[in-house]
């Protein structure tokens, strides 16, 4: 899951000045539930679109945009629209976009920002979060991660930021440090506060490289087969 | 005499602050420290105090020791990777300089760059293990060293916390940062001192110097103000009515610091001074308190 959020209106007019047409892509994946690039958020900015008067050759929402072969089947029917305008806006995540701009010879302009997970996977309604850091500590913190509930993401407990029990970044924001003192002694473990923890290993935070996007990634190699 | 051996031959001491300004004039830090010496032990040197952007620590506690007056080279984990502060680290000790005060900084959010990227590769205690390894001469990864410091590294510790979480959390901090290395602490400013000798009877057991922080105040706004926004600050309201009723605002700001440093003086082994604009003041605070 990716969440993204559609960008200010006037940025996205700013991008499309000087041309007279646009075709516009929305995805049902992700940016539908993220309300940023679904069926409703397509139509309403084909309105304002037409209002700022642009001309608007045709719309279309593709279940995945972030996968190719989706884009170019999901097209095939609409080529004399996608064909007659200067530009395609695209109302979906970063990937989306990158899989359009990729399997579409016209200039694509992001209708969104792709937004910080921050750690929870999309949307998702707990509180809990994991910021994939490949170095659990949560055998130190009473199963409260240090690295998402902290703002700091402080390994050796809290900063003096905190009032009345809220971090300093904000009155909205529990000190995540405060909960993990609470947690631990309603477990019995606030011995726990004693441990040292090392400072993090950010190797361990960044991709694996067989992650990264390169030359042998095996989803490349399979789309080599829809490329044309 | 050093702040260290002061310190370290139990003697009470009298440490103060120093903010390098926002440019390249340093005229104010030099007046400062001119008028500073020989009346405080030491100066520490904000490090980017508050988030905002301004001169560096590291230079502004060499122009220090050019002036004769012994610097507290502050140093925060917010804008710099573990890479820049050991050898920031080693550059002070280049540069003359023994004190370090290691502290993790605050959120880019609360200063004048929002924006930026805020580091905390590592935090107060790491920074403090740090140091150590320097002094025993290798980096933090063990990788030996040509030519080894021999810093004097101190932490600081908030006094008055609201709740009792944040009370535990800062002294099992404090246990760890002296674990870690630190020889001496300097507090946030305390206003209440039954509140501090109830703070000392806690930490008593750990040994090690403690340094009561005092601000001076300047009117009753900026007592409500800390009260509000800066954590571990709590401003009782008799002084706040005291401030509020005084016809000489200055003249009682200074005499109620004078009158605290004198409740902490039996309870501690120093005062600093954090006079936050009002450094050419700290003189008459310490005349005033009988030091
Ligand atoms: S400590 Fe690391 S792996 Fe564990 S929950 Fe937090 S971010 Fe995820
Ligand atoms: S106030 Fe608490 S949550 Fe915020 S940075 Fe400090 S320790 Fe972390």
């Amino acid at each position: 899951m990716i969440l993204s959020e559609q960008k200010p209106f006037e940025e996205i007019l700013g991008y499309l000045d000087g041309e007279k047409s646009v075709f516009i892509l929305g995805c049902d994946g992700c940016a539908q539930s993220s309300g940023s690039g679904g069926p409703v958020q397509v139509e309403e900015m084909k309105t304002k679109l037409e209002e700022a008067g642009k001309k608007v050759t045709g719309t279309k929402v593709i279940d995945f945009l972030c996968e190719k072969a989706l884009v170019k089947s999901g097209l095939r029917g609409r080529v004399d629209q996608v064909a007659a305008a200067d530009s395609i806006l695209v109302m979906t995540c970063g990937i989306g976009i990158q899989a359009v701009a990729a399997s579409v010879n016209k200039v694509c302009h992001p209708a969104c920002n792709t937004v910080n997970l921050g750690g929870s996977r999309g949307e998702w309604r707990g509180s809990e979060r994991c910021q994939e850091c490949g170095q659990c500590l949560l055998d130190y913190t009473g199963g409260i991660c240090p690295i998402t509930a902290c703002t700091k993401s402080l390994v050796s407990g809290a900063c003096g930021g905190a009032s009345n029990g809220k971090c300093e970044l904000s009155p909205e924001r529990d000190c995540g440090w405060e909960l993990i003192y609470n947690r631990l002694k309603s477990k019995g473990q606030l011995d726990k506060l004693k441990v040292f923890i090392d400072p993090l290993d950010h190797n361990k935070l960044m991709a694996r490289p067989e992650m990264l996007a390169t030359s042998r990634y095996a989803l490349e190699q399979s789309d080599k087969e829809v490329k044309t | 005499m050093s702040l260290q051996s002061k310190l370290e031959s139990g003697k009470f001491v009298i440490t103060c602050e120093v903010g390098p300004l926002k440019g390249t004039d340093i005229h104010e830090v030099e007046e400062n420290a001119e008028l500073l010496k020989g009346k405080v032990d030491a100066a520490n040197v904000t490090d980017q105090q508050s988030s905002v952007m301004r001169l560096g620590s590291l230079v502004t506690s060499q122009i220090l020791i050019q002036k004769g007056l012994e610097p507290i080279y502050q140093t925060v984990c917010r804008d710099r990777n573990r890479i820049a502060l050991q050898s920031d680290l080693l550059s002070a000790w280049v540069m003359g300089i023994k004190n370090v005060l290691a502290i993790t900084g605050d959120l880019p959010q609360l200063g004048d760059h929002p924006e930026a990227k805020a580091v905390y590769d590592l935090d107060s205690v790491t920074l403090l293990q740090t140091i150590s390894k320097l002094n025993n001469g290798t980096d933090i990864n063990g990788n030996e060293l040509q030519g080894k410091p021999s810093f004097f590294p101190g932490a600081v510790v908030k006094v008055e916390s609201d709740t009792e979480a944040s009370m535990e959390l800062q002294i099992a901090k404090l246990e760890r940062k002296i674990a870690a290395g630190a020889r001496f602490i300097q507090t946030q400013a305390v206003y209440d001192a039954d509140s501090f000798a109830k703070f000392m009877k806690r930490v008593e057991k750990f040994n090690v110097p403690i340094l009561a922080g005092v601000i001076p105040l300047k009117s009753a706004g900026m007592a409500r103000y800390m009260n509000n926004n800066v954590a571990g600050v709590m401003v009782p309201d008799e002084l706040i009515q005291q401030m509020t009723d005084a016809t000489e605002k200055a003249a009682t700001g200074i005499q109620i610091a004078a009158d605290l440093i004198k409740q902490l003086k039996p309870l501690c082994q120093g005062v600093h001074i954090m006079a936050i604009g009002w450094e050419k003041r700290v003189p008459e605070i310490i005349q005033a308190a009988g030091l």
